[in-house]
């Protein structure tokens, strides 16, 4: 971090490496005045050419290929790159497989969820450097060792049924390698039933801190299930009237490739940005919530629309609530399936796939030859989509960083460009931070 | 020594990540409450996906998570050995060059050509490779991600002076301990027999095949397991797939894949 500090009219203020974000990125704001004249969300994060490596791999490669790319939310990839390929199969997983699906995808929702809320994004609204320093504080670390213990629950969800949380190995196209007996589920419930209520809990708590104020009149864009909060299936919608097959994902957006960035920038053809991720889910699919979790946000005044950045704080944790309610309801009504995957035959096609990762609708599509070989494949994760949504915060947000002293400044940037939870490991197929006042 | 002095004298623990998905980094995350107890023991002196604070070193202990794919990152980790005091290599990717080393047996002009619009904003090496291929490391914690209870051994190892207690033995002893089926009488292909052991034989244990994710055992004979593969009617492009995995640039699975090269794809 750095800073050229006020020379008159003209400031510079600089983070080259942003803290507490997944992987390697920079900010640089160019303020003149109070008025934001440049913003550049840099991403140095090094390409890896996944898109390119896939190419002449079998189709069954895909999913555990494709987890690589993200580390904290692996069951995502794993899960949009199994519905393409099932999509080019001609094959549908329902039932219980399904359910198993959603079960393990909620655990990382829970796990990525209370991880960045609590150990990433938190301590900003509380002056913290790190979750390490708030655990030390008697008002605050207990919070910190509930977070942990939330954490582990939906770690736990993810190693039951995935074998790790990190990179699980037990999912395939077509469902499962096997399917968990009735009593493996069941030891969970317990760590579920405790998170539930300390979810709740932290929902309730976090409403109440100091939250910093800005409106956005974004594009909300993210799945819309017939009756289900958004995860699996259903329809691609946006606030702007986007209401598409997941099929016509390319005819809507379109990837640009600028100068000071190894992320591929996605926007809708014809518009600008479009922002996936809770805040989108939330505002869209409020009705899809169950009932108490409905309660909950309105007893704690948190209720759509909601277009400050800066809240996507509680709505992550309503989003844990309901991801610990899922888990519950999953395997109360478990019933065995009768194999442990749906198989097919290879032939050659084009597929289509995307779920709701924790930080937003993650896209991919692959054409295969009737070999099973794949011939092209393309991945849209949520970063790469937010991160123009994210560098457009910093416009409405320049008078507010401008009466800031440097040092402050800078510090709310971060905590921004961390309202947003960029994956930026994910982005690089993105944070160093900057903010020059000139 | 007083508790302020002891406080002071906290080894002081750095992690530090190159081309890589994060998640090793995230496994010390992972370790969650032991992380607390860790922070009590070591000074986080630079931890960037943990911490806004940031020290200059040196470090006790030095964590590397990720490959080196550019030649700013070559430089990089030349510098960060010299603020060591230990380095230790986590994962796949730091340990033999992860995923994304499929590229050293491709032309990565062209790889670059399919992902990107316009390949010119793209710097990159032709290669990832190992932290050992360009820096002295002390130990290897092999696994993508690594065990995290070895990870938590490592570090309570260097911090105590010791070496660490990690097994080089195959997954497939790991695999007869737990008294598993043996997935290969089934016909499917498994690494277990040449993979260094450390994930607990997982991939057998959810009846799949061992896909090499902890990189070569100790003198692995891979030419008599892809000869058992073969036998089992697996074609010359199964067995490049099977050893071109996440540790494809170990040399041991890279010379095994480069015998079974020329068919189409890969």
């Amino acid at each position: 971090m750095s800073s050229d500090g006020p020379t008159g009219a003209v400031r510079t203020i600089k983070v080259d490496d942003l803290a507490r974000v997944e992987g390697e990125g920079s900010l640089t704001i160019k303020l003149e005045g109070d008025r934001a004249t440049e913003v550049r969300l840099g991403i140095f994060e090094p390409p890896r050419f996944f898109e390119a490596l896939l190419r002449g791999r079998s189709y069954l490669e895909a999913p555990d290929i494709t987890s690589r790319i993200c580390g904290i939310c692996p069951a995502a990839y794993l899960m949009s790159a199994c519905h393409a390929m099932e999509d080019a199969l001609g094959i549908q997983v329902e039932g219980a497989l399904r359910h198993l699906r959603r079960l393990l995808y909620f655990g990382e929702w829970i796990e990525s969820h209370v991880l960045h809320a609590f150990l990433l994004h938190a301590p900003d609204f509380l002056g913290f450097p790190d979750a390490l320093t708030m655990a030390k504080d008697p008002r605050y670390g207990d919070w910190v060792r509930k977070s942990l213990r939330m954490k582990r629950a939906g770690n736990a969800v993810m190693e039951c049924l995935g074998g790790r949380e990190i990179h699980p190995i037990n999912v395939r196209v077509g469902g499962f390698y096997r399917t968990p007996r009735r009593g493996e589920l069941d030891a969970l419930v317990p760590e579920l039933r405790w998170g539930r209520a300390a979810a709740e809990d932290a929902a309730v708590w976090v409403a109440t801190l100091p939250c910093p104020t800005l409106e956005r009149d974004y594009e909300f864009l993210s799945l819309r299930h017939p009756d289900e909060y958004p995860l699996l299936g259903g329809r691609l919608v946006s606030s702007a009237g986007i209401d598409i097959d997941v099929r016509d994902y390319d005819s809507h957006f379109v990837e640009e490739h600028v100068a000071h960035s190894n992320a591929l920038w996605s926007r809708v053809i014809g518009r600008g940005a479009a922002l996936s991720g809770p805040l989108a889910r939330f505002n869209l699919n409020f009705d899809r919530l169950p009932p108490a979790v409905q309660e909950l946000a309105r007893r704690i005044g948190v209720t759509p629309p909601i277009r400050n950045p800066f809240r996507a704080l509680s709505v992550r944790l309503l989003e844990v609530v309901l991801a610990f309610e899922e888990c519950l309801a999953i395997i109360e009504r478990y019933a065995p399936p009768p194999a442990p995957f749906v198989d097919a035959q290879p032939r050659a096609g084009v597929g289509y796939g995307g779920t709701e990762a924790p930080r937003g609708f993650l896209y991919h599509r692959y054409e295969i030859d009737d070999a099973g070989t794949i011939v092209d494949a393309r991945i849209i994760p949520p970063t790469s989509r937010n991160q123009l949504a994210m560098e457009e915060d910093f416009y409405p947000l320049a008078p507010q960083l401008a009466a800031l002293s440097d040092q402050e400044a800078t510090r709310r940037a971060e905590m921004a460009v961390r309202n947003h939870d960029p994956c930026i490991s994910c982005a690089t197929h993105f944070l160093k931070l900057r903010i020059e006042r000139t | 020594m007083t508790v302020a002095e002891a406080i002071r004298q906290r080894p002081k623990l750095a992690v530090f990540k190159f081309a890589s998905c994060d998640g090793c980094q995230l496994s010390l995350l992972d370790l969650e409450e032991s992380l607390l107890a860790l922070a009590d023991v070591v000074e986080i002196a630079y931890f960037r996906e943990a911490t806004s604070a940031a020290s200059e070193g040196p470090f006790d202990l030095t964590l590397i998570d990720g490959s080196i794919t550019t030649a700013r990152d070559r430089d990089r980790i030349l510098e960060i050995r010299r603020r060591s005091r230990r380095l230790v290599a986590l994962g796949a990717c730091a340990t033999a060059g992860g995923i994304q080393a499929l590229r050293n047996f491709r032309d990565v002009r062209e790889l670059t050509r399919i992902v990107y619009a316009k390949p010119e904003y793209i710097d990159t090496l032709a290669t990832s490779t190992a932290i050992a291929d360009h820096v002295p490391v002390d130990f290897e914690l092999r696994g993508c991600p690594p065990n995290r209870h070895q990870l938590l051994e490592v570090v309570s190892a260097f911090v105590n002076r010791r070496t660490p207690a990690v097994a080089a033995h195959s997954v497939c002893l790991e695999c007869k301990l737990r008294g598993n089926v043996c997935v290969m009488v089934t016909g499917t292909p498994c690494l277990g027999p040449v993979t260094h052991a450390g994930c607990g034989a997982l991939c057998p244990t959810y009846h799949r095949g061992c896909y090499g994710c902890f990189g070569p055992a100790e003198a692995p004979n891979t030419a008599s397991l892809a000869g058992a593969f073969e036998r089992a009617g697996k074609t010359r492009e199964d067995l490049l797939r099977v050893f071109r995995g996440f540790t494809g640039n170990a040399p041991a699975f890279r010379e095994e894949s480069r015998k079974h090269e020329g068919g189409q794809g890969v």
